[in-house]
């Protein structure tokens, strides 16, 4: 095979990598920039702080969505993160243990359950006894972080090199102490990538949102009561008949909850970088 | 006499596969003891089993009696964490911890075990540093990253981390062998003068750096116990003939 031959094969192989890359970058350049291009419009100061208005009347804004959305996933996360957390660690330093291969088996089962399936848990667990609730939606969703949790967090702590835990160990350091420290903080930032991930992902979330939290056009009023959420308004507004009012709130809402989940995937990869790049 | 370290019928396992078998031998202290052998024999194994680091590993397994200053630590109701703290280890590959500087690797022994007296994490992380023949070089920049030292330097830097509990036994387990011989020749140098103050047990592969740090070498074969004694007895007039075969490189 000639030296020539070689080096045009080359040259096409890496085209076609490059083409598969600009392929499955187009349909992520065109949304955001649909997005952008149609929700900014709809977007200024009132949008943030106003409540939701009734479909096809002019001026309010999605304040209590955005409120609603932040409050149901900080407090599904307070629920998710720490438990996830703590079954990744689990799996990870008890790999061999019956139940931790039981318990990974669930796990990854619970990781691909749909998500309507998780409205329905929250609904029949607590909407049918206090009502929706902003409770009922962060159970629903917590119980949806779990799994992603676990299992990249099981994962960046298989990453750390057994040198390091055997650093540590043979300092006389417990080993519950070693896990807790040398290893966690070696493993930080693949753990903070898992819990991003299942921020972004029950940020967006509608199916489960529907059947706990119901949706609201009002301000938050309490944890037992129903609320807002921008999946739940960017729903809303996109069924509604009056499309010139409605369908740039639509956009609008759908730009501001991408924003959101940008800003807390920087706040997070800059609170857990790495000191010694 | 009395001996810093008694080792009585020693056996050691992975499963079901035996890689210590009865071993008996008696350990001076603050002297360098060295053991040899080819790859496989129970070198790494032995010195993982006197801080018992062996069990550790899943489906491992000991048996026999280590008497540290005559007590025993396979003993009931022995912590291993204690027994840790009195004999530390310095690994085949330097290991520093890389989320850490190089002042927090040196202190993180106290650290991790609840020393926060600032005063005390200085005084203790110079005098190591100094002892591992380090300070000079690394004294400006304590705040840097344990990992962008060196490969001599970090292996230096494991030692002082080890030292900084204040352990009466270092165990070293082939401390040179990923370095270059500019290195290696000082973390050599550095084991002599440890040696004044501590128990040294180093396992290496290679023999003339037995010969020219210990003062007594072990040879290991199949996990047992070959030959032992003074390292010039065992280097000049070695009693077994499968010593000899091996430190004159028949085998190995």
């Amino acid at each position: 095979m000639s030296y020539r031959f070689r080096k045009l094969k080359d040259h096409v192989m890496v085209s076609l990598a490059y083409l598969a890359l600009i392929v499955a970058l187009i349909p992520l350049a065109s949304i955001l920039f649909e997005t952008i291009i149609k929700g900014l419009p709809a977007i200024n100061f009132s949008f943030f702080l106003k409540e939701i208005p009734p479909l096809g009347e002019q001026g309010g804004g999605i304040g209590p969505a955005i409120q609603g959305t932040l409050t149901v996933v900080a407090l599904a996360s307070a629920i998710g993160v720490p438990i996830g957390v703590f079954a990744g660690i689990y799996l990870a330093e008890f790999r061999q243990a019956r139940i931790a291969i039981a318990a990974r088996f669930l796990n990854d089962v619970l990781a691909n359950m749909p998500s309507i399936v998780l409205g329905i848990f929250g609904w029949t667990l607590i909407v049918v006894t206090i009502g929706w609730s902003v409770i009922a939606g962060a159970i629903a969703l917590a119980v949806m972080m779990i799994p992603i949790v676990t299992r990249t967090t099981e994962e960046a702590i298989k990453l750390v090199p057994m040198a390091i835990r055997e650093a540590a160990i043979a300092l006389g350091v417990p080993r519950w102490k070693t896990t807790l420290t040398v290893v966690l903080s070696s493993a930080k930032r693949g753990i903070a990538t898992g819990i991003l991930l299942a921020v972004a992902r029950i940020s967006g979330e509608t199916a489960p949102l529907l059947l706990t939290i119901l949706g609201s056009r009002f301000w938050f009023s309490g944890f037992t009561q129903p609320t807002a959420a921008l999946p739940l308004a960017i729903f809303n507004f996109s069924q509604s008949p009056y499309r010139l009012i409605d369908w740039p709130r639509a956009w609008g809402a759908s730009l501001i909850l991408i924003l959101i989940i940008l800003v807390i995937n920087i706040i997070v990869r800059y609170a857990t970088r790495e000191k010694y790049g | 006499m009395s001996y810093k370290i008694e080792i009585e019928n020693l056996n050691a396992w992975f499963g079901n596969k035996q890689v210590l078998r009865d071993i008996i031998m008696k350990i001076k202290g603050n002297v360098v003891t060295a053991i040899i052998g080819p790859s496989g024999c129970g070198k790494t194994t032995f010195i993982r089993c006197l801080n018992r680091m062996h069990e550790l590993a899943s489906g491992s397994k000991v048996t026999g009696r280590v008497l540290l200053d005559g007590e025993d630590i396979y003993g009931e109701g022995v912590d291993p964490v204690t027994v840790r703290r009195r004999i530390g280890m310095v690994f085949q590959k330097p290991n520093p911890f890389p989320m850490m500087s190089i002042y927090d690797n040196a202190a993180a022994g106290l650290k991790l075990n609840g020393v926060t007296d600032k005063h005390r994490l200085d005084e203790v992380v110079e005098k190591s540093l100094r002892v591992a023949h380090l300070w000079d070089e690394v004294k400006m920049e304590l705040g840097k990253s344990g990992a962008s030292l060196s490969g001599g330097q970090q292996q230096r830097l494991c030692i002082a981390r080890a030292l900084a509990i204040e352990p009466e036994v270092i165990l070293m387990d082939e401390p040179t062998s990923a370095l270059d011989p500019t290195a290696a020749a000082k973390i050599e140098q550095l084991i002599r003068t440890l040696a004044e103050d501590y128990t040294v047990i180093i396992v290496t592969h290679n023999m003339q750096q037995a010969a020219r740090v210990s003062d007594y070498t072990a040879f290991l074969y199949l996990g047992g116990l070959v030959e032992y004694g003074s390292t010039k007895d065992v280097f000049e007039n070695p009693k077994s003939e499968l010593t000899e075969k091996y430190i004159t490189g028949e085998f190995g």
